[in-house]
């Protein structure tokens, strides 16, 4: 597929960071792009110190010592970075199709797992059975990490279950599966969250010890299945690893 | 040879300058809160500025010494003392084998740093010595500095000789640290990317008053209390990266600003980012302490952290210098 250059907005983010914006939105295809376009500036731009997507937008951290060293002594650092950005941005890109990592993900929906479930069906109508076949019914992308080392974000559930976070943050338990509008998450580690909990996987999302710590990257689609509460202690005391195709 | 913990302090932690690259993952590049003074107090120990450091909060560990060792404090000034007598800060120090290291009380600032010659024997993560609570990891064990816990240091740099029979010896200079004389109390910023969707009187608020920081503050972020602001429309942003020192604004009306160990993103508007050169002293202001914003230019900004940078340059030659005269003067 080949991704012509979208509408974009570059604005400082501080001064030593660049937002590009692609649109305020949650949507596939630009996800897509920004997924390329991280890569596209990681490999081309000097002195980047790290790149960032999220959504709809992407942030590059650079080095603004060394990109001022091979600049005049007026010249702005953010003007010429600017510029470079703009010039990688209008190339168009070709993006090599590669088959999308699968990961299928166990979740209890069982009430002791799940405090804000009756809550989140009653709001919409449903039963929690409804609730939960309807959190199952579709894969889920991952349109990025962020929050939490692992925190994944997924997206996007049927309107039926969708539900705004709560005003308030309260203490949410590792592993914890839940809603924010039409976006669903996974708490990779016990922490204070606005979203409503509707179950708990008992695989390890984020793992320090490993080469590769985080579970998800973002381009992944999950695929939840539900398991009871013993299943979820045989899986979370043999730490199996999830299963991807 | 290790630096023993005879009593633990409130928040102890292992530093360096930062992970990067792992914040797609969502990790944080968490580092020390005030990089400016954490590789200050290294120049003065004559390392390589990123080398690990520890960061304290008051009330401070109690440090004892197996080995000789060079060290230096630097950022807030925690009243230290060796062995009970007042040593002073931004001095390098040869401290001798079994010396103990306190901190008193604060006469100012917020977080103090203690480099020592060589830097700490530790295993990195992820390419960082720096302590990520959350993940548990990085650091010391992933964790604060807790009683009895002995921290390897990584070279024995013969300091015997040095030191003979004294308990402490401070080397004659001291880091000149200000590098900056006009701003003043002020916290400078640059304008983010949701600034113009408050309302006009919000605006000149934030502006014009000043700004309380509350108890709620810590390495994620300070709590700021002042009157409330109000954008014209409540528009939701969708989830993006933000940065150390990202003023968001809360959906009740008040400010938070993001620090160290804040998080990878966020979906609050941005209405302003203080520049890096200011970081040390936002850094150095604890629950209490009162500040006013003001915006400037992109180049000021720029401007401003490449003179702190040339000035860390500076100190840096002339410590490194320094250093090497008076260690080959004395063997």
């Amino acid at each position: 597929m080949e991704l012509s250059s979208v509408s974009y907005q570059i604005a400082p983010l501080g001064d030593t960071a660049v937002l590009v914006d692609f649109g305020n939105q949650i949507d596939e295809n630009i996800n897509q792009e920004v997924l390329a376009r991280a890569i596209q500036l990681q490999e081309n731009l000097p002195d980047v110190i790290e790149v960032v997507p999220a959504y709809s937008s992407l942030v590059i951290h650079y080095d603004i010592i060394k990109w001022k060293k091979n600049l005049a002594k007026e010249s702005l650092v953010f003007d010429r970075l600017k510029k470079v950005i703009e010039e990688l941005l209008s190339q168009s890109l070709q993006i090599v199709q590669t088959k999308a990592r699968q990961i299928r993900i166990p979740v209890c929906y069982e009430a002791e797992f799940a405090p804000d479930m009756q809550d989140l069906a009653s709001t919409n109508n449903l039963t929690n059975d409804e609730v939960v076949s309807l959190h199952l019914s579709a894969t889920y992308r991952v349109y990025m990490l962020g929050f939490l080392p692992g925190f994944c974000y997924l997206g996007q559930v049927n309107e039926k279950i969708a539900m705004p976070r709560k005003p308030q943050p309260h203490p949410v338990v590792a592993g914890s599966v839940g809603i924010a509008g039409r976006q669903t998450g996974i708490y990779p580690f016990a922490s204070p969250g606005g979203w409503r909990i509707i179950g708990r996987t008992p695989l390890k999302l984020f793992d320090s010890n490993a080469p590769s710590p985080a579970l998800l990257s973002a381009g992944d689609y999950v695929q939840f299945y539900s398991i009871d509460g013993n299943e979820f202690n045989y899986i979370q005391n043999s730490n199996i690893f999830p299963e991807g195709t | 040879m290790n630096l023993r913990i005879i009593k633990a302090g409130v928040l102890d932690t292992v530093q360096d300058m930062g992970r990067y690259g792992w914040q797609h993952l969502g990790v944080n590049p968490g580092g020390a809160m005030d990089k400016l003074s954490a590789k200050v107090a290294n120049i003065l120990a004559g390392n390589d500025t990123n080398e690990a450091v520890i960061e304290m909060h008051f009330p401070a560990s109690s440090f004892f010494f197996e080995q000789p060792a060079l060290i230096a404090i630097s950022g807030a000034d925690f009243s230290a003392s060796v062995n009970g007598d007042e040593v002073p800060m931004l001095h390098p120090i040869i401290v001798s084998k079994y010396s103990i290291l306190q901190f008193h009380k604060v006469v100012t600032g917020a977080r103090a740093y203690l480099a020592i010659k060589g830097g700490l024997d530790i295993p990195g993560w992820l390419n960082s010595y720096s302590t990520h609570l959350k993940a548990g990891a990085g650091g010391f064990k992933g964790r604060s500095l807790q009683n009895d816990d002995e921290v390897s240091l990584k070279k024995h740099s013969d300091l015997c000789n040095v030191i003979g029979k004294k308990e402490f010896i401070v080397l004659p200079w001291k880091a000149d640290i200000v590098w900056d004389h006009d701003s003043g109390e002020q916290i400078y910023l640059l304008e983010g990317n949701e600034f113009n969707k408050l309302s006009g009187e919000s605006k000149d608020r934030f502006l014009r008053q000043t700004y309380t920081i509350t108890s709620q503050s810590d390495r994620m972020g300070y709590q700021m209390k002042g009157e409330l602001l109000y954008m014209d429309a409540n528009e939701e942003v969708v989830s993006s990266a933000v940065n150390f020192g990202t003023i968001q604004l809360l959906p009740g009306g008040q400010l938070t600003v993001l620090m160290a160990d804040h998080q990878t993103t966020g979906g609050y508007p941005r209405l302003a980012h203080v520049i890096s050169a200011h970081h040390s002293k936002l850094a150095q202001l604890k629950p209490g302490d009162t500040i006013r914003f003001r915006f400037v230019s992109m180049s000021t900004a720029e401007e401003l952290l490449v003179k702190q940078h040339q000035h860390l340059i500076q100190l840096n030659n002339a410590s490194v210098f320094r250093l090497q005269q008076y260690l080959n003067g004395q063997n």
